[in-house]
């Protein structure tokens, strides 16, 4: 079930655009804040209230990879895989993050659902590579002994 | 050196409203809203050859021509703020500090073709940009910027700021398009093109940033002075950059047609100690490799095409000689592959083969037969065979890659390892 806040929110958005299918992203985008991901229940329920079929509204939720099907710790941290920062570093800094947060690879969550890990496309901060960002903070210029103090901000 | 874009963003500081009229913001709007036609608008931008800077290098006022005036119904301007080419790091710059010079720029374009509603579609990872221009935004409102009957004027704007969610393919303009629409980000079939049918099927103008930041300047300033800016015949200053393995990676607006040298020597102040300059890929990841021979080529659409590669973004990154050509590539198809919509078949099918061939190749796996089939992928993923730019643009640093770096690829076979140390991935 969505919440009435969510279908509040919803509602609002379906007034801005010209067919209520067209508010399926920011629909995905309201529950995902709210919940961290979109479970199939969520996507059957975006769908009835938009009147699409929930297959519909998968098609575009697992077409965007910042929409979550599957759930994802209390932290998402987004490792900047691109050209600029492989060159200036980025294999040692997935090493060692993967090290600290005891996962074996991109996807996983670590064992207090504290972080998810997950590979990004280039974040656009290429003079200042490698980068990476958790939830809305962008941390950059990184050397690998920086990590465990930027993970330790994060509860 | 005059940097009109740029001189008035302070560092660390987004220009509010008050700081961008104080610097002459918002009086090319006066200037369009009352005393020039939509006509008048779009045939001064016209010629003033203002060249699309979001890697296509279309002619701007030649874009907005196509758009049909006497339509009845509504039309659509959108800002691509979808910056997603990797080593691509200039839009959020002005994005960042001075969104006004934005916002007024998409009234002006808006005014010309005479759209009511508009809108930014900004990259998800741009959480300072999107303060700023919804502050922006609802700051234009107040000063009666935006809304109904602007300054008086009779024109009405609308305008909303769109965060995306992720893909690369966004930044394509139709596929940009279907997103705004609620879809997947999948190319469409052009004709009709979105200035005829784009969002919603109305007619539709995508501009870049940059591009449409420029536009306030040449209203205010005039074709002549725009084009006085640049050394060559391609109007205007530019936002260059350079990442990599230089001492001082960054941004600067210049006067079209610096040369890569200067560039990568006075600007990015060189190599780093102990590395070489091999290569660089000119304006982002789908632009061909050009190397040392080719230093003094001006960066401009022109002359860095007659060099064989393409100035795209104008953000250059660097190839050192410490970092292995063929994982370097194999990074660049990696992520094309991962980007690819799957849409139609060569670039579905035909970028996760070159991924894999150049995988096994830094792993000590390959054979003279991949280095054919690379070559082989190089033809049949090219212009022509797909439905949008994608997969040709993921050809062109691996087409060049084997041109001017051929030997490194023989040697990962012949040796049967990666000369330049283990990468694991």
């Amino acid at each position: 079930m969505l919440t009435q806040t969510e279908i509040t929110k919803i509602e609002h958005e379906v007034q801005q655009v010209p067919v209520r299918k067209a508010a399926v992203i920011e629909a995905l985008k309201i529950v995902q804040e709210q919940r961290r991901w979109v479970s199939d229940e969520n996507v059957e329920d975006i769908a009835a209230l938009l009147g699409m079929s929930a297959d519909e509204v998968d098609s575009v939720a697992t077409f965007y990879n910042l929409i979550f099907r599957q759930p994802v710790g209390r932290h998402v941290i987004l490792l900047c895989d691109s050209i600029s920062c492989w060159v200036m570093g980025y294999e040692d800094i997935r090493h060692t993050l993967l090290e600290l947060l005891a996962i074996k690879k991109y996807g996983q969550t670590t064992a207090d659902g504290r972080f998810t890990l997950l590979p990004n496309p280039c974040l656009g901060t290429c003079d200042h590579a490698p980068a990476l960002m958790i939830d809305n903070d962008l941390y950059r210029d990184l050397k690998v002994e920086m990590l465990q103090g930027i993970l330790n901000k994060y509860e | 050196m005059e940097a009109p874009l740029t001189s008035a963003i302070q560092p660390g500081v987004s220009l509010d409203i008050k700081g961008y009229e104080a610097a002459g913001g918002y009086q090319a709007l006066r200037k369009v809203l009352q005393q020039m036609t939509p006509q008048e608008v779009t045939a001064l931008v016209k010629e003033s050859n203002l060249r699309g800077r979001g890697g296509a290098g279309f002619s701007t006022g030649m874009k907005w021509s196509f758009v049909p005036m006497d339509m009845e119904g509504p039309k659509y301007l959108v800002a691509n703020a979808d910056e997603m080419e990797p080593g691509t790091f200039k839009d959020r710059w002005l994005l960042e500090g001075n969104p006004h010079q934005l916002i007024e720029g998409m009234i002006i374009s808006a005014y010309a073709i005479q759209a009511g509603i508009s809108f930014v579609f900004l990259r998800w990872a741009y959480k300072e940009a999107a303060r700023e221009i919804r502050r922006a935004i609802s700051e234009a409102y107040a000063a009666g910027y935006l809304g109904r009957n602007i300054l008086g004027s009779g024109f009405d704007l609308e305008m909303h700021l769109h965060t995306g969610v992720g893909r690369y393919m966004c930044g394509e303009e139709t596929a940009l398009l279907n997103s705004l629409e609620g879809r997947r980000a999948v190319p469409r079939a052009k004709p009709p093109f979105p200035q005829i049918s784009g969002l919603f099927g109305r007619p539709t103008i995508v501009n870049n940033v940059e591009t449409l930041s420029y536009i306030p300047h040449i209203v205010s300033k005039g074709v002549a002075w725009f084009q006085g800016l640049s050394r060559t015949g391609d109007g205007g200053t530019k936002i260059y950059g350079v990442s990599g393995r230089v001492n001082k990676p960054g941004a600067w607006e210049l006067p079209m047609g610096v040369t890569m040298r200067e560039l990568l020597e006075e600007y990015a102040g060189g190599m780093q100690h102990g590395y070489r300059f091999r290569g660089a890929l000119p304006g982002g990841a789908s632009t061909d490799f050009l190397t040392d021979a080719h230093l003094d080529t001006p960066m401009d659409f022109t002359a860095v095409a007659a060099a064989g590669s393409r100035l795209g973004t104008g953000t250059m990154v660097v190839l050192d000689d410490h970092t292995c050509p063929v994982g370097f590539v194999h990074n660049l198809e990696h992520f094309f592959a991962q980007e690819s919509c799957g849409f139609c078949t060569p670039c579905r099918e035909g970028l996760p083969w070159t991924e894999k061939i150049l995988y096994a190749l830094e792993q000590g796996q390959g054979t003279a037969a991949d280095l054919e089939q690379l070559d082989l992928h190089t033809r049949l993923l090219g212009p022509g065979n797909t439905f949008c730019a994608l997969a040709p643009g993921a050809m062109e640093p691996l087409q060049s890659a084997l041109k001017y770096f051929r030997e490194d690829f023989e040697q990962h076979v012949h040796e049967k390892r990666c000369p330049y140390g283990n990468h694991t991935y």
